[in-house]
């Protein structure tokens, strides 16, 4: 099986300091995997190295087999990678729909485009507040929108920083079944996540990152069942 | 009663122009961050171009189609500069963006000499709309009428535009967060390459309209970037809406500032504007700025006092200076006296700007009121040179202390529109108060003492102020009190946690810099023998901004390097060529664009460069091994 994304050797850095340390990882078509780890361990970095929104990166990224290291953010997006930051940035000036309206892109061939309509099934909260604007909703409400604003570019996959961040437990629910939901649509996730119990409901496998290195991989069963690893890595 | 009302015609007529103009300069600023200094040349590109343009094709068809294609030709030019320019310098810091339109704008200017000549344009009447309609028995010209229409429809078409199109949907998203709209997928270089064509579009159609009004001269650009500026910031910058009120507002007190007050008519709209601006810092519609992006310098050494053999060489260089009187001519000389009189103010700005990120747009009041005082001195008051100096610098001190308890409460880019408002505002008195300052006739016969009046003399006199003055603000950057304030400057609310009020600090230094820029102001008008209203003026004060930015303004005195480059340039350039505004504009494009860092930044770079070729970087250590 080949992979879909494919991040080899990356490293990152923070102006002089040095973020990352030779990151590699893997998703495959329809797979969801979560990175693993405790604050500041690098997930957010990850993700932006990946997206390309690191001043300074270097390290081989493919995308569907083709080499994307060099490519903007935008060009990526236009392949079919999206990515949803932690602290969600929505427009707050922006109603629900127009901040939808902002992450649209033409649909891609062979799949049913994302519609606000479809969105909103996925997510009914968000259809109850179309002309609210961006800033005047819960945090859970704008990391749904946030959710929804980059489907609406019709990827092929989401990296999804923290979405469980701050949430309310009932929240977390909704958004660990919205998340299945798309899985079961074949969409690939990579999400970032500190909650192992929210990354065990939705994960295939997981990626244990601390202090900018990779230290494990494999099942998200496997790596729950290691408690060495769990106490090393994850727990506070 | 019915004349009030005409004037109040009049003053909405005037009120759709400058909106037209404004609104443009509102769009480019929400989305793009930049400041463009060059939007009124794009105005006065567009008014030419409609001049010629109407004179070859007459008929409603004609004029109209003429004010649609010079609107239309503005924007190309707008869209050319920001594909050219602009986009180079997004991630440079913002004021170099504003270094590099004020470059743009001397082009246009000497550009639309060669091409229209210098003398006044008249445009023709707009066809049918030639003559006045009677409007309660006074007659107001029925073109005003159409362009009070013209502000309202524009706003409207303008709302459309954003709210019911993607564009607008995707500018309005910029304005708050563009880092977020690359990571949906937009392609931010066409986003601002329209935006940029729109807000010349608006800019060029502002200026058109205005042809059959008012005569079409090379001087437009500047008085109306500073009448639009004035309106943006009392708007809200970003805010279209807020242009619109803004601009009702300013005009109005135009046309009746001038009928209740005529004495102080040129001061009230900047006393309105410093009035919003202390009430409502962000102005009347706009939002608190997102905190700008900080610009990592990761690799910004911290600075230090200079070395010992630094010194001795800064020694040696202030000595050799010293013999220029012995070897070069009278002219050279007095040359050279201006350059370090300009050098010194520039340390002045420079000190403000780099240990106490305070970037004024308004410097050039304290080097104007220090010409005045000394001048009123040694005028009225028979003071010799000396202690009318020190009268020029005490002014300067107290104009700067007023000023600054105000501006020091803003920051960023409305910290330095209230300076530019405190800066016209004092200029507006200069201007109109002829009793005591002669107006636009200025002050004569200023002449320096028997032992300085040889050009030698006052060579020297300039040197020693000069020297003297620059090590006073290197003195100050490392002392506590410099620390202190490059603590506010680095992060206000980590140095008010230990007790260090930003306020304070940065009126301390905005009286030192407005003391030390006084008592170039008042060499300078020694220098000259005379003062004048243009010595507090906005050029003054962009000279001085040019000079910083040019020397590096994350050093702690490139500024003098970067005064005696550019006054150096301007007047050889002058001396050189008819065009030399076009050659001192692209000069400053050219560094801009080649020296990001400014002359003081490069050689820092050099150096550094040197250094890191003798000695590799360490290399990336190696993770913990678990």
């Amino acid at each position: 099986m080949t992979a879909l994304l494919e991040v080899e050797g990356l490293n990152g850095w923070y102006g002089r300091a040095q973020a990352l340390f030779g990151v590699g990882l893997s998703i495959a078509e329809g797979e969801v995997v979560a990175l693993l780890g405790r604050n500041g361990a690098g997930k957010s970095t990850t993700f932006k190295g990946i997206a390309g929104l690191l001043d300074r990166r270097d390290g081989r990224i493919a995308f569907d087999g083709m080499d994307v290291s060099g490519l903007p953010t935008p060009a990526l997006v236009r392949r079919g990678l999206a990515y949803v930051p932690e602290d969600r940035r929505i427009f707050a000036d922006l109603t629900v729909e127009e901040n939808l309206e902002v992450g649209r892109r033409p649909p891609r061939p062979g799949t049913t485009p994302w519609t606000p309509e479809r969105l909103f099934a996925l997510f009914p909260n968000l259809a109850e507040m179309r002309r609210r604007r961006g800033g005047a909703m819960s945090g859970g409400e704008q990391q749904m929108l946030s959710i929804a604003r980059a489907l609406m570019g019709n990827p092929r996959l989401v990296l999804l920083d923290e979405p469980s961040e701050g949430l309310a437990p009932k929240i977390v629910e909704d958004m660990a079944l919205a998340i299945l939901a798309l899985k079961r649509d074949g969409l690939s996730i990579l999400l970032s996540e500190q909650n192992l119990h929210f990354a065990r409901l939705i994960s295939d496998r997981a990626v244990v990152i601390d202090r900018g290195h990779i230290r494990l991989a494999g099942t998200i069963a496997e790596i729950a069942a290691d408690p060495e690893a769990c106490a090393a890595y994850l727990s506070v | 009663m019915s004349f009030v009302f005409a004037q109040f015609l009049t003053g909405l007529a005037g009120a759709s122009s400058l909106f037209l103009v404004a609104s443009g300069l509102s769009i480019v600023f929400g989305v793009s961050r930049i400041v463009n200094f060059a939007h009124g040349a794009f105005a006065m590109l567009g008014a030419y171009m409609a001049y010629s343009l109407t004179e070859r094709f007459a008929g409603p068809f004609g004029f109209w189609g003429s004010i649609v294609l010079a609107s239309l030709g503005t924007a190309a030019a707008g869209a050319l500069v920001e594909m050219t320019l602009l986009r180079r310098l997004y991630r440079a810091p913002e004021l170099f963006q504003l270094l590099a339109t004020f470059g743009l704008t001397l082009v246009v200017e000497d550009l639309v000499v060669v091409v229209w000549g210098p003398d006044d344009l008249l445009g023709p009447r707009a066809p049918g709309l030639a003559g006045a309609v009677r409007v309660f028995g006074e007659a107001v010209p029925s073109y005003d009428l159409l362009l009070i229409a013209f502000g309202p429809i524009a706003f409207g078409l303008l709302w459309l535009l954003f709210h019911r199109t993607r564009f607008g949907t995707l500018v309005r998203a910029a304005t708050q967060d563009r880092e977020m709209v690359a990571a949906l997928g937009v392609d931010q270089r066409w986003l601002f390459t329209a935006v940029f064509a729109l807000g010349a579009f608006m800019a060029g159609f502002g200026g058109a309209v205005q042809i059959p009004r008012d005569a079409v001269n090379h001087g437009i650009d500047l008085r109306l970037i500073v009448d639009v500026f004035v309106v943006v910031v009392i708007g809200g910058l970003g805010s279209v809406g807020g242009a619109f009120l803004a601009s009702i507002l300013v005009a109005e007190l135009d046309a009746f500032g001038i009928l209740v007050l005529p004495g102080v008519s040129l001061v009230l709209v900047f006393v309105v504007m410093a009035v919003v601006l202390v009430v409502r810092p962000f102005g009347l519609l706009g939002r608190p700025q997102a905190q700008a992006r900080a610009v990592p310098e990761p690799d910004r050494r911290p600075w230090a006092p200079l070395p010992p053999p630094a010194r001795f060489a800064v020694a040696i260089l202030v000595a050799t200076a010293a013999t220029l009187p012995s070897w070069a001519g009278d002219y050279l000389v007095t040359v050279a006296s201006e350059i370090l009189i300009v050098a010194l103010f520039a340390a002045s700005l420079q000190f403000l700007m780099s240990a106490g990120a305070m970037v004024s747009f308004g410097h050039a009041a304290y080097f104007g009121l220090g010409a005045y005082g000394a001048a009123l001195a040694a005028k009225h008051l028979g003071l010799p040179m000396l202690p009318a100096l020190g009268c020029g610098m005490a002014l300067a001190i107290a104009g700067a202390a007023l000023f600054g308890w105000f501006c020091v409460r803003l920051s960023g880019v409305y910290f330095a529109m209230l300076t530019l408002a405190f800066a016209q505002i004092a200029w507006s008195v200069a201007f109109q108060w002829t009793a005591v300052t002669g107006g636009d006739n200025g002050l004569l016969g200023v002449w320096p003492d028997g032992w300085a009046a040889t050009p030698r003399a006052f060579f020297w006199v300039c040197l020693a102020s000069t020297a003297a003055g620059v090590g006073l603000l290197r003195a100050a950057v490392f002392s506590p009190f410099g620390a202190g304030l490059r603590a506010v400057r680095d992060s206000a609310p980590r140095a008010e946690a230990l007790g260090l009020g930003r306020a304070p600090v940065q009126w301390a230094a905005f009286a030192l810099a407005g003391g030390v820029a006084g008592w170039a102001g008042g060499l300078f008008a020694f220098l000259k023998g005379s003062v004048f209203p243009d010595s507090l003026g906005i050029g003054t004060s962009v000279d001085g901004l040019v000079m910083v930015l040019l020397g590096g303004i994350g050093t702690v005195s490139g500024g003098v390097a970067g005064a005696a480059v550019y006054k150096a340039l301007s007047v050889w350039l002058v001396s050189q060529t008819d065009e030399s505004k076009l050659a001192l504009g692209l000069a400053i494009i050219g560094l801009v664009l080649l020296l990001p860092t400014g002359l003081g930044g490069a050689a820092g770079r050099f150096r550094g460069g040197l250094r890191s070729r003798a000695a590799p970087p360490p290399a990336p250590a190696a993770g913990p091994a678990r």
